[in-house]
């Protein structure tokens, strides 16, 4: 060691978390004893090390004792370690000379032995000491902030987050990749619990968007690659040949109209209704250009055709047109790609796909609505006949090991909501099948309330099966639900004319893909993993890149809206500073010792990695790493060294944990 | 060839001997064989794991220690024979205490179980291991018209392998498609026969057949398929004592599906075990290759 370094160590007792398990008196003292080689100068143990007089007590040393390293012995940095580089930066020491080592989260919370986990804060202190003094002073990168903002998915909660932005001036690029905005919610009747129209609160909020000066739409389009970082994103979105010219359409109708080819619309009716092969999903689609499906279209099959050509009095219709490449420039990203139901045919005993008059929850909005294929008819499949019994199967799919762990969170106030339209509409006897009932947000439990006064049934109990097949007398030409009443322990068999799952919600199929095309993660289940779960539900890892909606995990339209609005007001926030601080800790690669192999450009979770094919090297983009060091420990060439987690760091902390920077007697008599 | 140690069990001696005549013919025309296991001993039947367990996993072990020094999977024609074998083995391997028990009594027979063995039933040699398209190769005269009720019972797909369906399985349809018979949709086709209850609770139990069988006359089937000699037993020999315990008229056919797959292929009806029914079967199903009419 060239100069002797004075590092101060703090041990935190976090109340109890921390001092509950680890005797902190005497790891402190044992490092102010025994690690005094090292060049510890002081250990002191406090109650609450972040709080603001353990921080003020780190600071004092700080002035008063010169320390030039400070470790911190406490909870995991990703709690705390700002906070204790905030506090020695305002002591005027440079904050990446401070340490955090956990010993709660690695140590007193997973430990019940005392004495064993006293001894493993001890090297685990021992490590961060050895690897302190390794660090060097680092400064922060500034990076300017592009105004531009890009939001992916035209959901209630892209939309939402589009118009916050636009109106508070900045530009937007909402992409959808549907032919219209609106996204589910643009399909339902009704929304839970005030049963106002969904339609009727959606589309002024679609339109406005349609119309923001500030926001570009971009609809049946797809961002098929991100380049860049935080402040400078690079997206390119490719604009997929809609057979329409938009500057000569107007939305007329006359298209649609005498295309002779109908089309079962799979997506926007879920299949209970038809469209033309040249179509808007619905009417009140914003933008209203039509799209014409070159798959179904008679012309793209057959050659010949050309109606909506002929009767278009615009001449808006342009067979040739091809997919159109533009990259634009953004600063920050949201991703609000909203959700898929679960697919009902996976549960094979619930008969849907094999008994008529099984229905999907989504097939069931569409049924029911106003605009849809039976103009809100409730009826039973042979388009006709109304229910007498309707029979609601809540948690399809959700709650079950066999498909979805999780709870999907809406399903059942939205099976309350259809179990209201039906006994409004029909009057029929509606029995709802439920695990557990969870109406737990404002106004929900009350139309719970509301429900169970109206004299919907309620039977406790997850369905076995949905069957044709009659035992009973009064079953002939029913759907037969069994189910275990867990109330009274009774076996069930209850005859239904019309029986709704209630599927619930899971990523969608493409999830993965779209997480690593912007370099964030995904949960297991495939939702889109938030900064923290509590504490930053909005934010990703990645600087930039911001989550809103079903995208992140299942909720209702209220909690997508806030989400929405939550992500633009951090990149409102952000657009403001005009520039944004990186962390300094990050990897490098040594051109020298780079043979091109390109294994560091695959391991990389950001993207932060390109490869020059000119000069056969690899580069860290500075902006874009995040400094996991996944690298650097992949490289083979060991051309990659990373700020702050360097060889001669990560060894002598290792040296440090088995205590091998102490003289071996003295460490067997700690 | 495909080879496979062969537990007959006790059923397939007597009761199910066309169980196990058409299993041998049909295997031997697929190209199979089935090396019956030595000195094989009863697998405890239904009753016998609800009243020793640990003799009852010794008795099944005792089985599949003998198969094991084959080195071949072991194949069982009859669904409960199948059940105690593989939950013995996967029982055996998770509970290292009581697969040192079974072992300890297995000593005394110079046996030693050691869990490495696969246990197939016979259903799962001709719906995977063959698979459809090759039986549809092997068959000349394929059963045109002949409604078929797919009865799968309660114990072949318990419990579920991987991500097998287990509610609303297929493999026994697909198989009926390919000797040319019609599988007809039958809802109950995973619902218990009674089994054994039919000593225990007579009555119980003979409303669990009727079930079955109304069932399958509903689907319009001209015979219910079995893969399963408990089965087959109460849907055919009770099914008097059904008629006259609940007024009704039944005589439908109950075969083994190795049967109708050996009728298929063009194997004399005699050899596969047939004249020994209790239900008159339609002169139709014997002459396969005729189209029979569809019934109303």
């Amino acid at each position: 060691m060239e100069k002797k370094e004075k590092i101060g160590v703090y041990v935190c007792h976090c109340g109890t978390n921390i001092a509950g398990v680890v005797n902190v008196g005497e790891v402190s003292a044992w490092a102010a004893d025994k690690l005094k080689d090292q060049g510890v100068v002081i250990a002191r143990d406090y109650k609450f090390m972040c709080s603001s007089l353990g921080q003020e007590l780190i600071q004092k040393d700080i002035k008063e004792m010169g320390l030039t390293r400070v470790v911190v012995a406490a909870c995991s940095p990703h709690l705390h370690e700002k906070t204790f580089r905030n506090a020695s930066k305002g002591a005027g020491l440079n904050p990446y000379l401070t340490e955090l080592v956990s010993i709660r989260e690695q140590d007193s919370w997973v430990h019940t032995d005392k004495v064993a986990a006293t001894e493993k804060a001890k090297a685990i202190i021992s490590g961060g000491v050895s690897r302190v003094i390794h660090h060097e002073a680092l400064e922060p990168l500034h990076v300017p902030i592009h105004p531009d903002t890009l939001v992916v998915g035209g959901g209630i909660a892209g939309i939402q987050a589009a118009l916050e932005i636009a109106d508070a001036g900045f530009h937007v690029y909402l992409v959808e990749r549907e032919p219209t905005i609106g996204g589910h919610m643009a399909q339902f009747d009704k929304t839970f619990p005030t049963l106002d129209c969904s339609a009727c609160i959606l589309t002024p909020k679609m339109v406005d968007a349609g119309n923001h000066p500030n926001i570009t739409l971009l609809t049946y389009s797809e961002v098929e690659k991100v380049d860049g970082y935080v402040g400078s994103f690079t997206v390119t979105i490719r604009k997929r040949a809609r057979g329409i010219k938009e500057a000569d359409c107007t939305g007329c109708g006359i298209c649609w109209e005498k295309c002779p080819k109908k089309v079962v619309d799979n997506v926007f009716e879920a299949g209970m209704g038809n469209r033309k092969a040249v179509y808007v999903p619905f009417p009140q689609a914003v933008p209203k250009y039509p799209v014409i499906d070159r798959i179904n279209c008679t012309y793209y099959i057959k050659g010949t055709c050309k109606a909506c050509e002929k009767f278009c009095p615009t001449n808006a219709i342009d067979f040739a047109q091809e997919d159109e490449i533009m990259n634009v420039q953004v600063g920050n990203v949201i991703l609000a790609t909203g959700y898929d139901p679960f697919d009902s045919r996976r549960i094979t005993q619930y008969g849907y796909g094999r008994l008529a008059n099984v229905f999907t929850s989504l097939e069931f909005e569409r049924l029911c609505n106003a605009a849809g294929p039976t103009g809100g008819n409730i009826v039973l499949r042979d388009g006709k006949t109304a229910p007498q019994v309707v029979g609601i199967v809540h948690c399809v799919g959700s709650r079950d090991k066999n498909y979805n762990e999780y709870c999907s969170a809406i399903c059942c106030m939205q099976s309350l909501k259809f179990a209201h339209l039906v006994r409004e509409r029909t009057g029929a006897e509606v029995y709802n099948f439920y695990i557990d009932i969870r109406t737990a947000a404002k106004s929900y439990e009350e139309f719970y309330h509301r429900l169970l006064d109206e004299g919907t049934h309620f039977i406790r109990g997850k369905v076995a099966e949905i069957s044709d097949a009659v035992r009973l007398p009064g079953e002939e030409g029913k759907l037969i639900i069994q189910v275990e009443d867990t109330l009274t322990g009774n076996q069930l068999r209850v005859p239904v004319d019309m029986a709704i799952l209630s599927a619930g919600l899971e990523p969608r199929r493409d999830s993965k893909a779209v997480a690593k095309l912007f370099g964030i993660s995904c949960s297991a289940d495939g939702w889109f993993i938030e900064r923290h779960p509590k504490l930053d539900p909005v934010a990703t890892v990645t600087e930039g890149i911001y989550i809103a909606g079903c995208v992140q995990g299942p909720k209702d339209i209220p909690a997508s809206v806030a989400q929405g609005a939550a992500a633009a007001a951090r990149i409102l926030g952000k657009i403001q500073q005009k520039e944004v601080a990186l962390e300094p800790v990050r990897a490098t690669v040594n051109e020298a010792q780079c043979s091109g192999c390109r294994i560091c450009n695959n391991v990389c979770p950001f993207n932060a990695i390109l490869f020059h094919e000119d000069k056969m090297v690899s580069e860290v983009n500075p902006a874009l790493c995040q400094g996991c060091g996944t690298c650097v420990a992949a490289c083979p060439a060991g051309a990659i060294s990373g700020t702050g987690f360097s060889n001669e760091q990560i060894l002598s902390q290792i040296d440090g944990l088995l205590f091998l920077n102490i003289p071996k007697k003295e460490a067997v008599a700690a | 060839m495909k080879e496979y140690a062969y537990f007959p069990g006790c059923s397939l001696e007597k009761m199910a001997v066309s169980y196990h005549m058409s299993t041998r013919e049909t295997t031997r025309k697929l190209g199979i064989k089935l090396n019956e296991i030595d000195d094989w001993n009863c697998c405890g039947a239904t009753t016998y794991f609800y009243i020793d367990e640990l003799l009852a996993y010794t008795l099944c072990a005792r089985n599949l220690a003998i198969a094991e020094q084959t080195g071949l999977d072991v194949v069982a024609p009859c669904s409960a024979c199948y059940k105690n074998m593989y939950f013995t083995v996967a029982h055996l391997k998770k509970d290292p205490d009581l697969a040192e028990h079974v072992n300890f009594a297995l000593e005394e027979d110079n046996l030693h179980f050691t869990g490495d063995i696969n246990v197939k039933h016979l259903i799962e040699v001709f719906c995977q291991d063959v698979g459809p398209e090759e039986l549809k190769g092997k068959v000349t005269k394929p059963l045109t018209g002949v409604r078929v009720a797919p009865y799968y019972g309660c114990q072949i797909v318990r419990p579920q392998k991987e991500k097998e369906d287990v509610e609303q399985p297929q493999f026994f349809e697909d198989m009926l498609s390919a000797i040319g018979a019609t599988p007809v949709n039958y809802p109950l086709k995973m619902r218990c026969c009674g089994g054994s209850l039919m000593i225990s609770s007579r009555t119980a139990a003979l409303s669990m057949v009727r079930n079955l069988l109304q069932c399958a006359v509903d689907s319009q089937a001209a015979v219910v398929a079995t893969a399963c000699p408990m089965c087959q037993v109460n849907l055919e020999c009770y099914q008097q004592q059904v008629n006259q315990e609940f007024g009704t008229n039944f005589s439908m056919p109950i075969l083994y599906f190795t049967q109708l797959v050996g009728l298929a292929m063009g194997i004399p009806a005699k050899k596969l075990g047939f004249g020994k029914e209790f239900v008159t079967l339609a002169p139709a199903l014997l002459q396969p290759g005729q189209v029979v009419p569809v019934p109303d």
